[in-house]
């Protein structure tokens, strides 16, 4: 099962890492030294890690993030969330079926007492948002304690391996999110005021004005601060469809976790829910992962993510399924297919119209929410509380770094600190960066074809300006007072000296150079490539395709190079007729069998529609009782149990509230459940202030 | 008599959707009388039913509440077999153990009396708890009592039981409607009213828990009921290691005692009884809370030390100066009847005290109704002592 590691990545580098063994039922399987326990499962193709006690259901990973627990397995006879736990040399995992056996102990754990610190800010979550807001406040020398749950900073730009949109000279636009992480990272670690704890989760926010945290992942520790600014980004939404529990069915931080942080190939065949921008990159982070992209659906009719996103998708041979819905994933232990069908203006499966696809896994990507509880908490138990980046608004990574910024300096000056006001400037820039895509005007491409022609395929209007800081002559214009307008390319067909920044640079992989000097009736075409560097060589046939996919022509690879300066990105040249070398926009990647339709579409009959995936509630009970006239989530949950596991109703709760609005009912009428903490289950032992050390004793 | 003609009137109306107020509800609606419930909250149970853990006993200390508990039980236990309806029922005894001289006293001083009223409990020495708790730490151990027929059940589903059948029986359930205002003629209530209703009632019955004070204070009486803040919390589901309800009675630097068991779902609950008291409606978890609790729990049994804790909340203990309800009619206001001031206990008395409440409406109290009310009496002294609350 060698094939299920990555062992090349166009951007990732594969580190050396030192094998061990453990077992799997008794079975020797191999993992390496750091890793999580599901990371080395999912490496051997093991991806049903036990069965639900309430009805035998399969379970997988679904968050990989150590929120739900539907990833438990028993590791040497302990009750562990593998997508959290490490291997450990000759561990002996075994799938959890049903309740597990709680450990015997004989001895009391030596307890000290719950050690509590006072600070200045305490910053929740070392993203986007938060690191740009430790920074602001590190310059000023605020005492500030930063706590975020992984092992390493920058939150989900660790995970992503594209160029950042976003303005070059406030967010970094050009440079890849995971080294956006690195630089943003170094950034704040020059700041001394400023204290970094790693794999330390908020549990709650306390009516004392205490925030519980679990440190280090073992010892608790109440931290009371003077401000808090919550900067825990976002959590996805989910949806209901039949089969939407089965293992192979999870969102898009879960996939880009196992991919590009454990670096497995979770799927073979991957199909997407959902054509906004997490969707999008996804599909185009399982590419770079050789996994194919069976197709994407979104019930709109149009992908709500950025443009040349969904045309780098599309160009790459990924069929996109606008106005069309998921009605089911189907398997009996896995996902073995997923069905879809075509909506009506009120999002209604239109009956024919459906189609199944063969894949082993479906991505979810339908939306995100805040997560804000502790804003909520903090705000309500009078705590100066400030909310940065997607635990304020949805937005993108680069809104939410410019956004911490400005709070960082918001919180300065609640503290009283001499700090310079914000200027109007950062919240004008800040808004900027916050505003989904504008207009889309028709491409129109230049009626030169001599010299040197810049072929910008970027026709939407969308917060991102990397090109016009990338020519070196200054020639490709974006107005600086709003990045939002297109791209312009100023000179004439003279000017350009084809030195391919912008065709390696433009996160948009939107921009080809058509040369013709050489040959006027077959111009040399640059186009931009970011897959591994041995699945494209020259004299290779490529299928080349416009922006909207259609294939023009197959040509012949001239040359795979890399230019100087360039992050990985690599240029392909060919050499095409001129009736459509400035059409051309991309090279397809993906062999088209993999996204043919099967021959029959699939019902899905063993797995029901779940709302609470840790409860095993489905739709049909809340429902029924929507229907009697329970309007009070909480009679829900007391009816059902939905929003009682170990989630804490972080995924059904948004599901609950929009099989209300299915059921014609306004927000106004329901009563939401009740908050409370903790944030995650955490042993019993920690609080009581067991020494972290002892933690392994039984 | 005279009474508006314009607004819906009811036999009896009910101020409270709670752990008392809901059975009564069921229990009055299915003799035939017309009932309303009026409750602040947006459904059943949401103010202090369920924050309630779920244990029901009758080893008590006095006869009021083991005769109240003893018919509760048999409601509880027998609820799946009278109604096919699963409250999550579990026999699963209460142990109350000690680990020095003072507590090993109390206990059994305490056992005499609840042998006198015949209730199954015993002593048991260190071995016999350990074979109904091997996982209790058997260190300094010098035994309890262990009382084999009580148990637990989902107060969130019993409540929500109650409700169904009271709905069934015809008896309407306003939410939403907090009572604001009480109209009385010649000494008696005739209507109640809401922000958005006015009703007429023959009786008014006071079951708000916690709120019982103030509620009662709209028709000038004063009931000697103050809400104490505890905190609870449950864990993860594990397979079945834990029977009985534990109680450990230490009174200890901010608690006077603790308890915990595992519920039918595999999961524990634990609450503590703070010390001092916490007087007041704060319903807002504190950080407090869970180190003060595990740190005894981890004590007394190490192996929870591994059990993952998932929610925590807060709740109140409507308490009355000598920990003893109070239940009768109100002396001020004729048709004003009081079932408040359940001291935390209100869930396994319910039913129990719901069909009591049936009869004093009915005005068909038996020798031992008349003996139990006797106790509960709202005119009393408040000067005995419950032995443990």
């Amino acid at each position: 099962m060698t094939g299920l590691r990555i062992e090349q990545h166009p951007i990732l580098p594969i580190p050396e890492r030192e094998e061990i063994q453990i077992f799997w039922q008794g079975q020797p399987i191999r993992a390496f030294v750091g890793e999580t326990i599901s990371a080395a499962l999912f490496a051997s193709g093991i991806r049903v890690f036990g069965h639900h006690p309430k009805d035998g259901s399969p379970q997988g990973i679904f968050c990989a993030n150590g929120q739900c627990s539907q990833c438990m397995v028993l590791a040497d006879q302990k009750p562990v969330k593998s997508c959290m736990e490490l291997v450990q040399p000759g561990m002996q995992v075994e799938p959890l079926n049903g309740l597990p056996e709680l450990p015997k102990v004989s001895q009391p754990p030596k307890v000290q007492p719950i050690e509590e610190i006072e600070v200045d800010v305490l910053i929740l979550g070392g993203g986007p948002a938060g690191l740009s807001a430790g920074s602001e406040l590190g310059k000023l020398g605020i005492p500030t304690l930063l706590i975020d749950d992984k092992h390493r900073l920058g939150g989900k730009l660790v995970l992503q391996t594209h160029r950042f949109f976003g303005s070059s000279s406030a967010v970094y636009a050009g440079t890849r999110g995971i080294d956006i992480a690195t630089r943003l990272e170094n950034d704040l670690r020059q700041y001394p005021s400023v204290q970094i704890w790693l794999q330390s989760t908020a549990l709650a926010v306390f009516s004392d004005q205490k925030v519980g945290v679990l440190r280090n992942g073992s010892q608790y520790v109440l931290v009371k601060p003077k401000v808090i600014l919550v900067a825990t980004g976002a959590r996805e939404k989910f949806l209901a469809f039949k089969g939407n529990t089965l293992p192979g069915v999870y969102g898009a931080g879960a996939f880009q976790t196992l991919v590009n942080r454990d670096l497995v190939r979770p799927a073979e065949n991957l199909f997407i829910v959902g054509g906004g921008n997490v969707g999008l990159i996804a599909g185009y982070h399982a590419l770079q992962a050789n996994i194919n992209v069976v197709g994407l659906v979104e019930a709109l009719p149009e992908c709500g993510g950025y443009k040349v996103h969904k045309d780098k998708l599309v160009r790459m041979g990924v069929p996109i399924y606008t106005s069309h819905t998921v009605l089911s994933a189907n398997g009996q232990d896995y996902v073995e297919s997923v069905t879809i069908a075509q909506v009506d203006e009120k999002f209604q499966p239109i009956p024919g119209t459906e189609k199944s696809f063969a894949c082993d896994s479906l991505l979810i990507a339908v939306g995100l929410d805040p997560v804000n509880e502790f804003f909520i908490k903090a705000k309500q138990y009078g705590i100066p509380v400030f909310a940065g980046g997607d635990a304020e608004e949805i937005a993108e990574a680069s809104a939410a770094m410019f956004s911490g910024k400005i709070k960082g300096r918001e919180i300065a000056l609640q503290l009283g600190r001499k700090a310079p006001p914000v200027p109007a400037e950062w919240y004008r820039t800040g808004e900027i960066l916050k505003s989904k895509p504008g207009e889309t005007f028709s491409e129109h491409l230049p009626e030169a074809s001599v010299g040197v022609v810049p072929v910008i395929h970027c026709t939407q209007e969308i917060p991102c300006n990397p090109c016009a800081a990338l020519c070196p002559n200054g020639l490709i214009f974006v107005d600086d007072h709003d990045i939002r307008k297109v791209p312009e390319f100023l000179g004439n067909n003279y000017c350009c000296q084809l030195c391919e920044q912008c065709v390696a640079g433009c996160p948009g992989l939107a921009i080809t150079l058509v040369d013709y000097r050489s040959n006027a009736d077959f111009p040399l075409v640059s186009i931009p490539y970011e897959f591994t560097r041995d699945s494209i060589r020259q004299r290779d046939s490529v299928t080349v395709l416009d922006t909207q996919g259609n294939p023009l022509g197959d040509l012949e690879v001239l040359s795979v190079h890399q230019i100087k300066r360039s992050d990985r990105t690599l240029i392909v040249q060919v050499q095409a007729p001129k009736e459509y070398a400035k059409k051309i926009a991309g090279l397809r990647i993906q062999d088209q069998k993999v996204t043919e339709p099967l021959d029959e579409y699939v019902t899905e009959l063993h797995n029901d529609t779940i709302i609470c995936r840790c409860e095993r509630v489905t739709v049909g009970e809340i429902r029924e009782l929507i229907r009697k006239g329970v309007r009070d989530i909480n009679e829900i949950k007391t009816v059902t149990r939905a929003g009682m596991g170990a989630c804490g109703s972080k995924t059904c709760n948004s599901l609950i509230h929009r099989l209300f609005r299915e059921e014609g009912i306004t927000n106004s009428e329901v009563v939401d459940n009740t908050k409370r903490p903790l944030f995650m289950e955490v042993p019993i032992g920690v609080f009581a202030g067991e020494s972290p050390s002892e933690d392994k004793s039984t | 008599m005279t009474q508006p003609t314009s607004i819906p009137h009811y036999d009896v109306i009910i101020l409270g959707a709670g752990s008392v107020g809901t059975p009564s509800a069921m229990y009055l609606a299915e003799a035939g009388y017309k009932v309303l419930v009026l409750d602040p909250g947006a459904s059943v149970g949401q103010g202090s039913n369920k924050k309630a853990i779920g244990g029901i006993r009758a080893t008590h200390s006095d006869p009021a509440k083991i005769r109240l508990c003893l018919r509760s039980l048999e409601i509880f236990s027998n609820w799946e077999k009278w109604y096919g309806e699963d409250i999550e029922w579990v026999q699963n005894g209460y142990m109350f153990m000690a680990y020095r001289e003072r507590e090993q006293k109390i206990l059994q001083d305490l056992l005499v009396t609840q042998k006198s009223y015949g209730l199954n409990i015993d002593w048991y020495d260190p071995q016999q708890l350990l074979d109904i708790v091997p996982d209790l730490n058997p260190e300094g151990l010098l035994g309890g009592t262990f009382s084999p027929e009580d148990g637990s059940a989902s107060p969130l589903l019993s409540a929500h039981r109650f409700y169904e059948h009271a709905c069934r029986a015809g008896a309407d359930f306003h939410f939403h409607e907090p009572v604001t205002k009480m109209i009385t003629r010649s000494g008696k209530i005739v209507a109640v009213e809401t922000p958005t209703g006015t009703y007429g009632a023959d009786v008014v019955i006071n079951a708000a828990g916690a709120w019982a004070r103030p509620v009662a204070q709209l028709v000038g009486v004063d009931v000697p009921v103050n809400p104490d803040s505890h905190e609870s919390a449950v864990t993860e589901a594990v397979a079945d290691f834990l029977k009985p309800m534990i109680v450990d009675i230490r009174p200890m630097p901010g608690s006077s005692n603790y308890y915990f068991y595992q519920h039918r779902t595999g999961q524990i609950f634990f609450c503590i009884t703070p010390s001092p008291n916490i007087w007041g409606f704060d319903t807002e978890e504190t950080s407090e809370f869970l180190p003060m609790v595990t740190r005894r729990m981890v004590e007394v049994m190490p192996r929870l030390k591994n059990l993952r804790v998932r929610r925590t909340w807060r709740g109140l203990y409507p308490m009355t100066p000598d920990g003893f309800p109070i239940v009768g009619w109100a002396e001020e206001v004729e048709n004003f009847l009081l079932a408040v001031g359940m001291c935390g206990q209100g869930y396994m008395l319910g039913p129990g005290l719901g069909e009591l409440i049936l009869r004093l409406v009915q005005n068909q109290l038996t020798e031992n109704d008349q003996e139990t009310l006797s106790f509960l009496k709202p005119t009393r002294q408040f000067a005995s002592q419950e032995l443990l609350k």
